[in-house]
């Protein structure tokens, strides 16, 4: 059993989730007005459609900010890791919180570029991102 | 004419530390003292309202509901509510300021009761409501242990050190000065100076953020009586008037909110009014995250955007003796995690002149109590005039 807390899938956020097996990250897209919905629903919240589905996006964006946690809030948790808010290139308006793995904590900065990478934990694939450069 | 609304009544409970008195008790004392304060008996309040109502979502986060006091003290209530769908927890303030002004209720108990320290100490008593999995706007963040509002609010801070240039030394000023208020204020859960030195050296939590600039889970009930214009006749206190309010939420998410509501809600709250920046005497503004206190003094145009740091540097401007006082019952950081409603109640007993050893100076008429900051925001102008 993974040591994360998982997410519960339904309907909604099952592509988001399991993209990853395939290698996809899946976004909530609208087919009437072409924009992203995140968190996935039903409907777009930009024109009210309800002719939306999941859709594969870049897996590359930037580090629009992050934090580095030192604080163990469970038993277990390793310390220090690095959480970011991640802009996707060519998906304006979402944003993804990840962690950023493969490097130490140190090193990242704001405006990193990273590629998304995912984990699996049981049957969900966990979005990550991987720094492939500084800051531009 | 259009009706007035007030504060005319404040009570708050003993703080602590994994307290053994019933929340519910908590929150009897802190009405016991409001009352007494406005110099209302409980037959004369016909409203009640509250943050976020009755939650058993984090244990002790919310213990005592609105329906729970209103049976407990017998309440022939008019009007209430209790919900966590608001513009955060002074939101409860702004709902019952409106119903008085409606006329729907003349005179409203508004209380925030927190039992979150005592509920860690007795997890049996008090046990986390678990699931295996996460939910709702939770799922995007516990798989990635980004599980503590300090993960969230770190992130928007690291911004403004990025964009701006926010240092250390300079934000330590919010915790400074909390912990040197909270010396004179006998209720506040830390009465003790902190350091330069023991800031910088403090652990961290979530960089940028140290264990100082976090507040701490208390045990405590606070109440603000909310009192209609036309029924201030029943009040022997100095009625506070609620010159203006102000509150606002875009998307109720740390991560999908382009920035901080406090930057909405601030430039919002001079639009009710004819005062400004200029005529305000104290600002007792939400630290739960010394970053959110920052963001509202440049929120509430105290300072530009992206100056607060070079704002509160070495701290004289916000001291108690300064040109604008902060935070001068220690804010949460010193006096405990209140929740939001100890800084309107600072700011009543400020502006009414009762707040013996730490009273700032001058006669006080205006003043700015802020809740939140992060995805929802709420402001209040206070004054006595």
């Amino acid at each position: 059993m993974s040591e994360r807390t998982l997410p519960r899938l339904d309907p909604n956020n099952r592509a988001y989730w399991t993209g990853g097996e395939r290698g996809e990250l899946m976004l909530h897209h609208c087919g009437d007005c072409d924009r992203y919905i995140h968190p996935p629903k039903p409907v777009c919240r930009y024109c009210l459609s309800e002719n939306v589905a999941p859709k594969a996006v870049a897996k590359t964006g930037v580090v629009d900010t992050y934090t580095v946690n030192h604080q163990p809030w469970k038993p277990n948790m390793a310390v220090p890791f690095v959480l970011a808010r991640v802009a996707l290139d060519d998906v304006p308006g979402v944003y993804l919180t990840t962690n950023v793995v493969g490097c130490d904590p140190s090193e990242v900065a704001i405006g990193d570029r990273v590629c998304m990478i995912f984990e699996q934990h049981d049957d969900v694939y966990l979005p990550m991102a991987q720094r492939v450069g500084g800051a531009e | 004419m259009t009706r007035e609304a007030y504060i005319t009544g404040v009570g708050m409970s003993e703080i602590g530390v994994g307290l053994e008195r019933h929340p519910l008790l908590l929150t009897t004392d802190a009405v016991k003292e409001a009352l007494a304060n406005a110099g209302l008996t409980i037959e004369q309040i016909d409203g009640v309202a509250t943050y976020p109502g009755m939650s058993h979502g984090y244990p002790g986060f919310s213990p005592v509901g609105a329906d729970d006091l209103i049976d407990t003290l017998g309440i022939k209530a008019k009007w209430y509510c209790g919900g966590g769908e608001l513009t955060s927890q002074l939101g409860a303030v702004v709902e019952a300021a409106l119903a008085v002004k409606a006329g729907l209720a003349r005179h409203i108990i508004c209380y925030r009761t927190v039992y979150e320290a005592a509920a860690m100490k007795r997890p049996d008593e008090y046990p986390m409501a678990r699931s295996p999995r996460a939910s709702g706007y939770n799922q995007f963040f516990a798989p990635y242990n980004a599980v503590s509002a300090v993960n969230w609010v770190a992130q928007y801070a690291m911004r403004h050190v990025h964009r701006y240039g926010l240092t250390r030394e300079q934000l330590a000023q919010i915790a400074l000065t909390g912990r040197a208020n909270g010396c004179l204020n006998p209720r506040a859960l830390v009465q003790k100076p902190l350091s330069m030195d023991e800031y910088l050296s403090a652990r961290m939590i979530s960089e940028p953020l140290c264990l100082f600039d976090c507040d701490r889970y208390s045990d405590a009930s606070t109440v603000l009586i909310v009192s209609a214009g036309d029924a201030l006749g029943d009040v022997t206190a100095t009625p506070i008037r609620i010159a203006s309010m102000a509150g606002s939420v875009n998307r109720l998410s740390w991560d999908q909110a382009e920035w901080m509501a406090s930057y909405d809600t601030g430039p919002d709250l001079w639009t009710h009014t004819d005062y400004g920046p200029k005529d305000v005497d104290t600002v007792q503004l939400y630290d739960g995250f010394s970053f959110l206190t920052l963001t509202w003094l440049e929120a509430l145009g105290f300072c530009d955007i992206g100056e607060g740091g070079r704002f509160i540097e070495g701290g004289q401007r916000i001291a108690r003796d300064g040109e604008l006082p902060l935070n001068t019952f220690g804010g949460q950081i010193s006096a405990g995690r209140l929740h939001g409603f100890g800084f309107a109640h600072e700011a009543v007993v400020q502006l009414r002149g009762d707040a013996g050893e730490r009273q700032i100076a001058n006669s006080p008429k205006v003043a700015v109590a802020a809740s939140g900051g992060g995805p929802l925001a709420t402001a209040l102008l206070l004054a006595n005039d």
